[in-house]
Parts: C-alpha cells; sequence; structure tokens
C-alpha cells in the first residue's frame, strides 16, 4: 500500500499515572474502510481511542492524521480536522434536550449547517425525531447510543471512533445499531470500532487488531480473524 | 401591621436580588469546575469601591459603572488564568484554598490602594422615597431589584438561545463528552469567571448606596450568597435565586421581628440546617452529591 493512511499510528504509548497502559501500537486506518479493535477487558481498547481522540496524551509514538502528525493536539482541534470520538457509556447530555444534544454535536460548525445535519441524522434515526424535546437523561439506552452517534455524526466526523456502542443494549438492539455502523461505513465515513461482541465486529469488519495487554498480537481481515482459531478460542469463546 | 410586613418585604426583597446574583457567581463557576470560589465576595466588593472611586475622580456614574464591571470581569479572570488554571491539576479541596487566598489577598489589594473606610456610593436616581401600601421603598431598591430581573433574563436567554451558553450547560453536565464534541473546557472555565465576577460586581454596585461599601464587605456578602447556595442547592441556577430571595426575605423579617443584632446570624443558621436536614438544598439534584 504506497497510499498514506488517513489514521497511522506507530509506536504509540500511553500511561494513566504510573500505570503504562499503551506499549507501541502499530495501527492504520485507509479511507473508507471499517476497522475493528478487539480484546479482553483492560487490554487498552478504550485508552487506545481516547489517546486517538486527544482525551489521554500519549507518552510515545506518533499520531498521523491525512498525513500530519496530531500526537499532542487538543481534542478540540482533532473534531475540527475530522476525528470525532463515541465514548463508551453513551456520555449524552443528560440534563440538555435530545435535539439541543445533536446541535452541540456540531458544535465547530456553523449553525446553518448544523440545521441541514439534524435532518440527516433524524432521517437515520426516527427514534431520536420523535423525542428531540425530551431530556437526553429521559431516553432508553439504545437511544441514547444513537444520540451518541448522532451527536458525533453532527460534527460530519471523517473517522469516527466507536466505542463499545453495543454495550448493555438488547441483543436485537445490538443489532440495529451495528447495521447502523455498517450504513455509516458504506456511505463513506471512516470507522475505527472498539466491540466487546468480537464475532459481530469481526463480521462487519473490513479489518481488524487484537490488542493484548497493550500491544497489537494480531491483525487480519475481518474474515481470516473470523476464522483463526486462536482468536476464536480467546475472543469467541468457541473451542 | 401591614404596612409593616410589606416593609420588610421590600428590603428582603432587595436584599435577596443582591445575594441571588452573588450565588449565581457560585453556580456559574461550581458548574463549570466544581470549584466554590470563595472569592466571589471580593468581586462584589471590587464593583462597588471601584465605583465609588471613579465617581469621586468625577466620572459620571454610568461610565464609572461601566469600568467597574470591566475591571471585577477582568480580575476574574485573571484569578482564573494565574490561580486556578495553573494548579488544574490539583485536587477540589486545592483549588478551594486557592480561591481564599485569592480573597485574601483582594482584601489586602483593596485596602492598599484604597483605605479602610467606609464609603457610600449616590444612589442611581434620588433618595425620595417612594410609598406603596403604605411602605416606603427607596428607588435604589428598585433599581436592586430590576435590574437583578434583567440580569437574570438576560441569564435565562444566554444559556437557553446561544450555542455559548448551550456550551457551558453541556460542559457542566458531562466534562468529557464537551471536549469530544470540540468545546474547549478551560475556555469555558474562563467564560465562568469573567461572568461571574461580572454578576458579583453588579450585585456590590446595585447595593452599594444603601448599605455602603468598603474593602472588607466581600467577606459577609460572599457567605451569604454562599448560604443561599446551599439552601437553593449547589449547582441549580434556579435554586441560587430562590435561595437568594428566601434569605434575604428571611433576614429582613428576621431583623425586624426579632432583633436586627442578629440579622447576620440567620444566613448561617440556614447553613446549619440545610446541611443537618436537606443538603441537597431545595432544588439540587445529583450535583450536590459530590460534594
Amino acid at each position: 500500500m504506497l497510499e498514506v493512511p488517513m489514521l497511522d499510528v506507530r509506536g504509540l504509548e500511553a500511561r494513566y499515572g504510573p500505570v503504562q497502559v499503551l506499549f507501541g501500537i502499530d495501527l492504520s486506518v485507509a479511507e473508507g474502510e471499517l476497522v475493528a479493535l478487539i480484546g479482553a477487558n483492560g487490554a487498552g481498547k478504550t485508552t487506545l481511542l481516547r489517546t486517538l481522540s486527544g482525551l489521554v496524551r500519549a507518552t510515545g509514538g506518533s499520531v498521523a492524521f491525512d498525513g500530519e502528525t496530531i500526537t499532542a493536539a487538543s481534542p478540540e482541534r482533532r473534531v475540527r480536522r475530522g476525528i470525532t470520538q463515541v465514548p463508551e457509556g453513551r456520555q449524552v447530555f443528560t440534563t440538555i434536550s435530545v435535539e439541543s444534544n445533536l446541535r452541540l454535536g456540531a458544535y465547530v460548525r456553523g449553525r446553518d449547517e448544523a440545521a441541514r445535519d439534524l435532518a440527516r441524522v433524524y432521517d437515520l434515526f426516527p427514534a431520536l425525531a420523535e423525542r428531540r424535546t425530551s431530556l437526553a437523561g429521559e431516553l432508553s439506552g439504545g437511544q441514547q447510543q444513537m444520540l451518541a452517534i448522532g451527536r458525533a455524526l453532527m460534527a460530519r466526523p471523517r473517522l469516527l471512533l466507536l466505542d463499545e456502542p453495543s454495550m448493555g443494549l438488547a441483543p436485537r438492539i445490538a443489532a440495529e445499531i451495528l447495521d447502523i455502523v455498517l450504513k455509516l461505513r458504506d456511505s463513506g465515513t471512516t470507522v475505527l470500532l472498539v466491540e466487546q461482541n468480537a464475532a459481530a465486529a469481526l463480521e462487519i469488519a473490513d479489518r481488524a487488531y487484537v490488542i493484548e495487554n497493550g500491544r497489537i498480537a494480531m491483525q487480519g481481515t475481518g474474515a481470516a480473524l473470523l476464522d483463526d482459531r486462536q482468536v476464536m478460542s480467546a475472543y469467541l469463546g468457541l473451542d | 401591621m401591614l404596612s409593616q410586613a410589606v416593609q420588610f418585604l421590600f428590603s428582603g426583597l432587595t436584599l435577596g436580588a443582591i445575594y441571588a446574583l452573588v450565588a449565581l457567581g457560585f453556580t456559574l463557576i461550581f458548574n463549570a469546575s466544581h470549584v466554590i470560589n470563595f472569592a466571589q465576595g471580593e468581586f462584589v466588593m471590587i464593583g462597588g469601591m471601584t465605583t465609588v472611586f471613579l465617581v469621586g475622580f468625577g466620572l459620571p456614574m454610568p461610565m464609572a459603572i461601566a469600568l467597574a464591571v470591566a475591571a471585577a470581569t477582568g480580575i476574574g479572570m485573571a484569578l482564573e488564568k494565574l490561580a486556578v488554571e495553573p494548579a488544574r491539576q490539583a485536587s477540589i479541596t486545592t483549588l478551594i484554598i486557592i480561591t481564599i487566598g485569592a480573597s485574601i489577598f483582594l482584601r489586602g489589594l483593596a485596602q492598599l490602594v484604597w483605605d479602610k473606610k467606609l464609603h457610600a456610593l449616590p444612589p442611581f436616581t434620588g433618595d425620595a422615597p417612594i410609598g406603596i401600601l403604605g411602605a416606603t421603598i427607596l428607588p435604589q431598591s428598585l433599581w436592586a431589584m430590576g435590574v437583578g430581573v434583567l440580569l437574570l433574563l438576560a441569564l435565562r436567554w444566554f444559556f437557553a438561545r446561544t450555542l455559548l451558553g448551550q456550551a457551558m450547560l453541556a460542559t457542566a453536565n458531562n466534562r468529557m463528552a464537551a471536549q469530544l464534541v470540540g468545546i474547549n473546557v478551560r475556555r469555558i472555565l474562563l467564560l465562568s469567571f469573567a461572568l461571574s465576577a461580572a454578576l458579583g460586581a453588579a450585585a456590590g454596585i446595585l447595593i452599594a448606596p444603601i448599605t455602603l461599601t468598603a474593602y472588607d464587605v466581600g467577606t459577609n456578602i460572599g457567605l451569604k450568597g454562599f448560604a443561599a447556595v446551599m439552601l437553593g442547592g449547589l449547582g441549580s441556577s434556579a435554586g441560587a435565586v430562590l435561595g437568594g430571595l428566601l434569605l434575604g426575605i428571611a433576614e429582613a423579617f428576621g431583623a425586624g421581628y426579632v432583633s436586627s443584632a442578629y440579622k447576620d446570624a440567620f444566613a448561617f443558621v440556614i447553613i446549619m440546617l440545610v446541611l443537618l436536614w436537606m443538603p441537597r438544598g431545595l432544588l439540587g439534584g445529583a450535583a450536590a452529591e459530590r460534594v
């Protein structure tokens, strides 16, 4: 691959206080790809996403987006450049209305552009349109996840970082959310997906990385990793 | 009998409007940072004292007021930039102690720049009392209540209708998510100090013609504002206004019917009662559980 990948991560290290969590992560995402990141709890998936969105500061290595180094950029600057994270546990603004949550998603863009995109998000998530005046805290878990994704889309991200979007949801709702992730990829948004449901993630992903103890242990196409015996026993709970 | 009660109500609402503005200042900063800014009263003092001295230099009142509010706003922003921001990684308790230090510093500075005397600001529009329902009200009281209401409406509009106001609410609700939508939460914190200093200064200017002002009035009025916050519920803007008004009314009626010697004690009795039986205050929600 001669072309520069959209996201190019080299030797990334990060720590929480004295505890090192990431030990030299190498990872790349090409424009238009849906890449999954799977691994056990505590392997460093969330930390990796937070380092990519700028919430956690890297202590080593580099992150390049569109060929430009952004390793030390603030979360705000990364959003402006086109990287938006949907955080684990949804993190909607519970005391604010659904529609205001979405408008805040377009904070770095203009008001007029936000108005246009609202229709697009309501189209994607009709359930949100019905509850536009409700407080976000009153929504069900699935609706809050839709709102979290919708809010992120309002920033018009070129790279969407999704952290455990199906966590804590009923299987039917979880499948619905992953369907939407696939739809987003098909409409041109590049996606890096962290998922605890490894089988479901590998099924929709173009490529995937397996992360273990803060290091990339394996990588390959989604289909190849699904067929891998080691991955199956470790992450899919199958023998 | 009725006229006496109406009289107390007027003076209670006047004080209450002032306490509400101070309490809102506490709330703005608390919501942006979870810091209780004990230098809040000093903004009140700076507003009143600066106006007194600028008027003394011969400046027209409106210009003196505008400059005093600007000065207090600048000092509020400097406080955030020079004292709070550098200690961003410190615990909330440390930050609160820093604001106590800042309040002592500002009081000392005021004593050096000005003096230790009491000063009176002339009322905005004369001092001929107006008779209503057998009671009398000073024009300055009407100014305090009227401007208080206008400032409240302006704040309401700001938070409900502007993107920046919504960004402040969002940051208060979920700081991490605010960062993820691209809100610069440090700028929000700076803005909250600026707004809250401006509100405090406005309160200090409105009340200075009624209660006089001096370098050390901030301590007392700051504590009253804090009592109003505790009564209304930490973190709630509506609670701050309600708490301020109730405290002002309680003080006026207490001073009138019990004894004016205990006027300042009511605020502290209220703090104690609230902490004992209603630690979340009247309108405090989940925010208070952090304390």
